[in-house]
């Protein structure tokens, strides 16, 4: 059983959906009767939505992309501009072994999930140009689910969240990491939400956001399926959608 | 078959990433002319290493090494300064409100339209020590996972965790006298 101390600690990561599902059950626990932590929960949530709705996100200029472009060989790199005088050769070492060492972090990194982040938003985007969103246009999850079977050699979760604003609008087959796929249809408003399903032997693992070419990615593991949505929705959007998902599948 | 050249793999898996790195270095430099000159450096850097980058998280491959000539420049800054009696500590407060009100200053138009609590909330956020800023933006605004910011930060999961904890207790003190003022 966690603590006080202990789910205190681990409330930020809670807050962010960062942790394993049976931590985050724990925490779940713990909050349910614990007055301090639900306040410091609550805190930790209304800074962060604050913060990602009102920080300004500065965009690069446009001249930087050319004068970036035109400042790389075929002529040799030259040593920075007027401000980058510092490059002494110390300096150099320093910078030179620290980037070594951060490389040497990135090649410890699955490739295998960019891979396939890559070939999500690609299948993604392929739904949208064809118009070829759905294979079986329904917005009953009983019809839905049975159209896969005898398609795929497992049975995909299909719920509706039409109550809660994100209808259901059909269904398709899909091929990713080289194996046919749920592709699940979902709408808020204009927005198309594909969420692909497919059986997994990993462990539960809790979702993973991430914004790839202008999308917003939602991964994760459930017992024994695979889940990956994708969409151009706000990432708060796409996050409110996962839970709801999440806790339908579970009922 | 026509094999890319390394310029040409640089610019579709690396280029694309440049309003990220523009957006973390304006919030580490606090300001969009020492941002240019960092992400221009960084990119060239970038460039040098990319025959040795084989990862495929090419945007968080690209922040470390925003990241680190960030610090490189800030550190020679830092010297600088120490000659001048404007000794900023990387963790003092009161020099970053004042170089963060001249950031924003710097932007009269954004600074028109932004509303009340955004202007509060953009200085507050120049007021918080580098180490939670930098962790605060990656996740808010980049939208990194803990793993990603651990491994551009080069620090453990835990830690990332606890100070994106502290920063947003820090933010909300700072906020909270601004919002009884008014
Ligand atoms: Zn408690």
């Amino acid at each position: 059983m966690m603590d006080h101390q202990e789910t205190l600690e681990l409330l930020p990561a809670f807050a962010d959906q960062e942790l394993g599902i049976v931590e985050a059950q724990e925490v779940q626990r713990h909050l349910d009767s614990c007055a301090d932590c639900q306040r410091e929960y609550a805190a930790q949530r209304i800074v962060s939505a604050r913060f990602k709705k009102e920080a300004v996100y500065f965009d690069a200029p446009p001249h930087l992309a050319h004068r970036i472009s035109s400042a790389l060989p075929p002529e040799p790199v030259r040593a920075g501009s007027r401000r980058f005088s510092w490059m002494s050769l110390g300096g150099a070492l320093a910078a030179g072994l620290a980037l070594v060492w951060s490389l040497g972090l990135y090649l410890n990194l699955p490739s295998d999930q960019e891979r396939l982040t890559d070939e999500v938003v690609a299948s993604h985007v392929r739904s949208l140009q064809v118009d070829h969103l759905s294979d079986v246009v329904s917005s009953d999850q009983h019809t839905v689910k049975p159209w896969f079977n005898g398609k795929l050699d497992f049975s995909p979760p299909v719920v509706d969240l039409a109550p809660q604003g994100f209808p259901l609008v059909g269904g398709r087959l899909d091929y990713l990491a080289g194996r046919p796929v749920a592709a699940l249809v979902y709408r808020r408003a204009k927005h198309p939400i594909n969420l692909y399903i497919w059986p997994s032997n990993e462990r539960d693992a809790a979702p993973q956001l991430q914004n790839h070419q202008g999308y917003h990615l939602v991964r994760w593991t459930w017992d024994g399926m695979n889940y990956w949505t994708v969409s151009d929705l706000a990432a708060n959007e796409l996050d409110n959608f996962v839970g709801l998902v999440r806790s339908t599948v579970r009922q | 078959m026509i094999v890319p050249t390394k310029k040409q793999r640089f610019q579709t898996n690396v280029l694309p990433h440049l309003n990220s790195a523009f957006n973390l270095a304006c919030w580490l430099t606090r300001s969009r002319q020492d941002a240019e000159d960092v992400v221009q450096e960084a990119y060239l850097r970038a460039f040098k290493f990319f025959d040795g980058f084989h990862g495929d998280d090419s945007r968080a491959w690209l922040l470390t090494i925003v990241r680190n000539t960030f610090y490189t420049w800030y550190q020679e800054q830092q010297k600088q300064r120490q000659e001048t009696a404007f000794d900023e500590d990387m963790h003092d407060f009161s020099g970053v409100g004042v170089a963060g009100m001249a950031f924003a200053d710097n932007n009269p138009e954004t600074l028109l339209m932004q509303k009340d609590s955004e202007r509060q909330l953009q200085q507050a956020l120049h007021a918080l020590p580098l180490e939670f800023r930098e962790v605060m933006v990656m996740r808010e605004l980049e939208e990194l996972s803990y793993k990603q910011i651990a491994a551009i930060v080069g620090i453990p999961i835990g830690t990332v965790m606890s100070r994106l904890g502290r920063g947003r207790k820090l933010l909300a003190a700072i906020l909270a006298p601004a919002r009884q003022e008014a």
